[in-house]
C-alpha cells in the first residue's frame, strides 16, 4: 500500500468510529487515545475497520507503535 | 451500501464482531464451570476472612468502626481515618501513593506528604470561602491533585464530586449544574473544551482551579500550584459527624436526568471493611485498582479503602494497554489488584502469552468489578499468571463491596459469591409487570434456590447512599417493603452463591459504566434530522454491552452513510466516546407503548432475536 493510500485509510477508519473527530486534528503526531480522545473501544473498532479493509491484521504487540495517526500509517504502508 | 429502513437492521455495521456473535457474559448457567477449590492453609499470606459462617455470624459493624480512630466526640472523617492517622503514626513516612507517568517514570507521596499537601487544599477551599458541604467537583486524570484534592475537600467539611475526563461537554455541564458545583479542579485542556463553552450556564461555580495553569491561568480560573504555595495548612480537620455528606457520585437511570448520590462520612467503616475481606489488604501491599476516580470504583477502592488501610496504592496515569499493565504488575511488585471485565477480557485477547513473559510471583489476589464476569475469564487467570479472578458485585448506590467471592473459599466462575459480613441480601418476588411484590408493607422474598429475583439489601451498612442530591422521592422510590431494590435480577444457588442475570429496567453497562437511555436518546433527538430516538444495549465481547441507537428521521431526511456519521459525531460531542452510541442504526418506526412511551424491551428482543413477550400494551400498527 502506497503512504497516501494507508493515510486515507486511517482517516476514513477514524471518521466513521469517531466522526467527531475534526479532519484538521489529524496530524502525523495526533495521539488517537489522548490527543484525539478515542476510548479503548473506539481503538479497537478503528483496527478492525482497517482490518476488514485491508487484510492487515494488527497484534496487540504492535499497539505502542500504532498508537498515532503517523505510526498507524508508516504499519500500514510498511504491511499493507 | 444497502439502506434497509424497512426493518430495523443497521443500515452501516459500524463494527465487525457485534451483535451476531455469541453472548459471552453467560449468567446463570450454574453448573457449567468447575468450582475452583482453595486451600487457604497454604496460602503464603493468611488471608483476612477464613471462616465465613463464623465470622458473618459474629460480625458487627459497630466493631469494624471500633478499629478506626474517629474524631473526638464521636466524629469522623474519611481524611483522616485515610491519611492523618497514619502520618501521625509508625506509617509516616511509607509510600501512600505511587504514580506512573506515561513514560513509566514515578512520583511518590509517603502518608507525611498526602496529609500536608491535603491540608494545604483544605487551606485554599477556606481561603476561597468554600463552606461545610458545598460541592468540589474534579474533571481531572489520574494525577496527585486530584488525590489531594479529594481528601483536602473531606479535611475542609465539603462534599467531593468526581467526574470522568473523558464525558463530553453535555454530561460535564448537567452534573455541574444538578450538583451546584461551588469550585471545579481541571486541567486547561479540559476546561476549554468542555467548561469554558458552557461556563455562563452554570451560575453556582464560583472557582475553577487549574492543576496545570503555569503561572497563567485561563480567564476566569485560579492557578492551584499558587493557591496552594500561598496557602497555611492547618492541622485541625473539620468535625464531620458520621452522617455528613462527603461524597457525591452521579449515576444514570432508565428515565430523567442522573441521580446524585449522596455518600457520609460513615462509609469509611465499609471501605475499611470490605478492603480487609473482599480485597484481602494486608499491610506491605501494593496494590493497584485500575478504575478512574471518576467513577465509584475508583473513588471507593482506587483512593478511600487501601489509604485508610495504609497500603501503597499503584496509580496508573496512562491509558491502558496489556503491555504496560504486565510490566506495571511486575515491576512494582503488585500483590493484589482489583480491575475490571473489560479490562481483561482486552487481556485475555492479547494472549497468555504476554502475561507469561512477566514475573507475576509477587501477585497474591486478583478481584473484578463491573459487571458479571463470563466464566471463560475467572479462569483464564489460573492460565496466564496462575490465580483465578474473583468476581464481586456492588453499585453507586451501595458505595462499596457487597457480594463477593473471597480469597479463601471457593469460587463459581460467574457467579459474583455471596454476601460479605454485615450486609444482608435478599431476593425480591416480582410480579408480571416487573414491580416487586409487597404484601401489609413487607416484601416476598424468593426463597427457593435457582429462581430470579430482584437483588436487594437491607438498609444499614455505613457505604449506602443517604440520598439522590434533591431528589426525596425518587431516593424513596429506591426502597420498598423493608429493603433497598437495586435494580439488578439475580439467583441464589442451593449454597448461597448469588448469579447476576440482568438489569431489571433499561439501563445500559458498557464497560462496567450505567448508561441512562433517556440521556442518550435526548442527546440525539437534537440532531435536525432526528424525530425520535430508542437506546439500548447490544452484547459485546470485550465491553459486555455496547450502546445502540434507532433513530426515526423527520420527514424530508433519508437514510445515509452521512447522516449517520453526522448524527454519531454530534452524539460523541455532546456526551463523549464514554457515554455516546456505538452504533446507530435507521428505523422507520419505534415501537411503543399506547401512551407513547418507547418500547426498549421490545427493540431489543427484536435486535436480538429474543421473544418479545406481551405485546398487549403496545400501540396499535407497531
Amino acid at each position: 500500500m502506497t503512504e497516501q493510500e494507508a493515510q486515507e485509510t486511517v482517516r476514513a477508519a477514524i471518521g466513521e468510529i469517531a466522526p467527531d473527530v475534526d479532519p484538521t486534528d489529524l496530524t502525523e503526531g495526533a495521539r488517537l487515545r489522548e490527543d484525539l480522545e478515542l476510548d479503548s473501544l473506539d481503538f479497537l473498532r478503528v483496527l478492525e475497520t482497517i482490518a476488514a479493509r485491508t487484510a492487515v491484521d494488527i497484534p496487540e504487540d504492535a499497539y505502542a507503535e500504532v498508537a498515532t495517526v503517523g505510526g498507524l500509517t508508516g504499519y500500514l504502508t510498511a504491511r499493507g | 451500501m444497502s439502506v434497509r429502513p424497512a426493518d430495523l437492521r443497521p443500515c452501516a455495521a459500524v463494527g465487525l464482531r457485534r451483535s451476531d456473535e455469541p453472548v459471552t457474559v453467560d449468567a446463570g448457567s450454574a453448573t457449567r464451570w468447575p468450582v475452583i477449590t482453595k486451600a487457604p492453609s497454604r496460602m503464603a499470606v493468611r488471608p483476612n476472612l477464613t471462616d465465613y459462617e463464623a465470622t458473618c455470624a459474629s460480625f458487627t459493624w459497630d466493631a469494624a468502626r471500633a478499629a478506626l480512630d474517629g474524631l473526638p466526640d464521636g466524629g469522623l472523617n474519611i481524611a483522616h481515618e485515610a491519611v492523618d492517622r497514619h502520618a501521625s503514626g509508625p506509617r509516616r513516612d511509607a509510600e501512600a501513593l505511587r504514580f506512573v507517568r506515561a513514560d513509566g517514570s514515578t512520583r511518590s507521596l509517603s502518608y507525611a506528604d498526602l496529609a500536608e499537601a491535603s491540608s494545604r487544599f483544605a487551606a485554599v477551599l477556606q481561603g476561597l470561602g468554600v463552606g461545610r458541604g458545598e460541592r468540589v467537583f474534579s474533571l481531572l486524570g489520574r494525577c496527585p491533585e486530584l488525590f489531594t484534592g479529594v481528601l483536602g475537600t473531606f479535611k475542609n467539611g465539603s462534599v467531593f464530586c468526581p467526574l470522568f475526563s473523558a464525558f463530553g461537554p453535555e454530561p460535564v455541564s448537567q452534573r455541574l449544574r444538578l450538583g451546584r458545583g461551588r469550585v471545579l479542579l481541571t486541567t486547561r485542556a479540559l476546561y476549554r473544551r468542555k467548561v469554558a463553552p458552557v461556563r455562563d450556564d452554570l451560575p453556582d461555580l464560583a472557582h475553577v482551579l487549574l492543576v496545570d495553569a503555569d503561572g497563567s491561568p485561563e480567564p476566569g480560573t485560579l492557578d492551584l500550584a499558587e493557591l496552594l504555595q500561598r496557602s497555611v495548612p492547618s492541622r485541625e480537620i473539620a468535625a464531620t459527624r458520621p452522617e455528613d455528606p462527603a461524597l457525591l457520585h452521579f449515576t444514570s437511570g432508565t428515565t430523567g436526568t442522573p441521580k446524585g448520590a449522596v455518600h457520609v462520612h460513615d462509609a469509611v467503616v465499609a471501605h475499611y471493611a470490605t478492603g480487609l475481606y473482599a480485597l484481602d489488604l494486608h499491610p506491605g501491599d501494593v496494590y493497584w485498582c485500575t478504575a478512574d476516580p471518576g467513577w465509584v470504583t475508583g473513588m471507593s477502592y482506587g483512593v478511600i479503602a487501601p489509604l485508610v488501610h495504609g497500603v501503597t496504592a499503584l496509580v496508573d496515569e496512562a491509558e491502558m494497554d496489556a503491555d504496560r499493565w504486565y510490566r506495571l504488575l511486575a515491576e512494582h511488585r503488585v500483590t493484589v489488584w482489583y480491575t475490571a471485565p473489560t479490562a481483561l477480557r482486552m487481556l485475555m485477547r492479547a494472549g497468555t502469552e504476554r502475561a507469561r513473559a512477566h514475573d507475576l510471583s509477587a501477585l497474591r489476589f486478583v478481584a473484578s468489578v463491573g459487571e458479571p464476569l463470563n466464566p471463560e475469564v475467572v479462569v483464564w487467570g489460573q492460565e496466564a499468571w496462575g490465580l483465578p479472578v474473583h468476581d464481586n458485585w456492588w453499585q453507586t448506590e451501595t458505595g462499596g463491596i457487597m457480594i463477593a467471592n473471597l480469597v479463601a473459599t471457593e469460587i463459581r466462575p460467574g457467579s459474583m459469591g455471596r454476601p460479605l459480613p454485615g450486609v444482608e441480601v435478599g431476593l425480591v418476588a416480582r410480579d408480571a409487570d416487573g414491580a416487586p411484590v409487597i404484601q401489609d408493607g413487607v416484601a416476598v422474598l424468593v426463597t427457593d434456590p435457582d429462581v430470579e429475583g430482584e437483588l436487594a439489601l437491607r438498609p444499614g451498612w455505613p457505604s449506602m447512599f443517604r440520598g439522590h442530591l434533591d431528589e426525596e422521592e425518587r431516593y424513596r422510590r429506591c426502597f420498598a417493603g423493608g429493603w433497598y431494590l437495586t435494580g439488578d435480577l439475580a439467583r441464589r444457588d442451593a449454597d448461597g452463591y448469588y448469579w447476576f442475570v440482568g438489569r431489571g429496567d433499561d439501563v445500559i453497562k458498557s464497560s462496567g459504566h450505567l448508561i441512562g437511555p433517556f440521556e442518550v436518546e435526548s442527546c440525539l433527538m437534537e440532531h435536525p434530522a432526528v424525530a425520535e430516538a430508542g437506546v439500548i444495549g447490544v452484547p459485546d465481547a470485550v465491553a459486555g454491552q455496547v450502546v445502540k441507537a434507532f433513530v426515526l428521521l423527520r420527514p424530508g431526511h433519508v437514510p445515509s452513510e452521512e447522516l449517520r456519521l453526522s448524527i454519531l459525531a454530534l452524539a460523541r460531542k455532546r456526551l463523549g466516546a464514554a457515554v455516546a452510541p456505538r452504533e446507530i442504526a435507521f428505523a422507520e418506526s419505534l415501537p411503543k407503548t399506547k401512551s407513547g412511551k418507547i418500547l426498549r424491551r421490545l427493540l431489543r428482543a427484536r435486535e436480538l432475536g429474543l421473544p418479545e413477550g406481551d405485546l398487549s400494551t403496545l400501540e396499535a400498527g407497531r
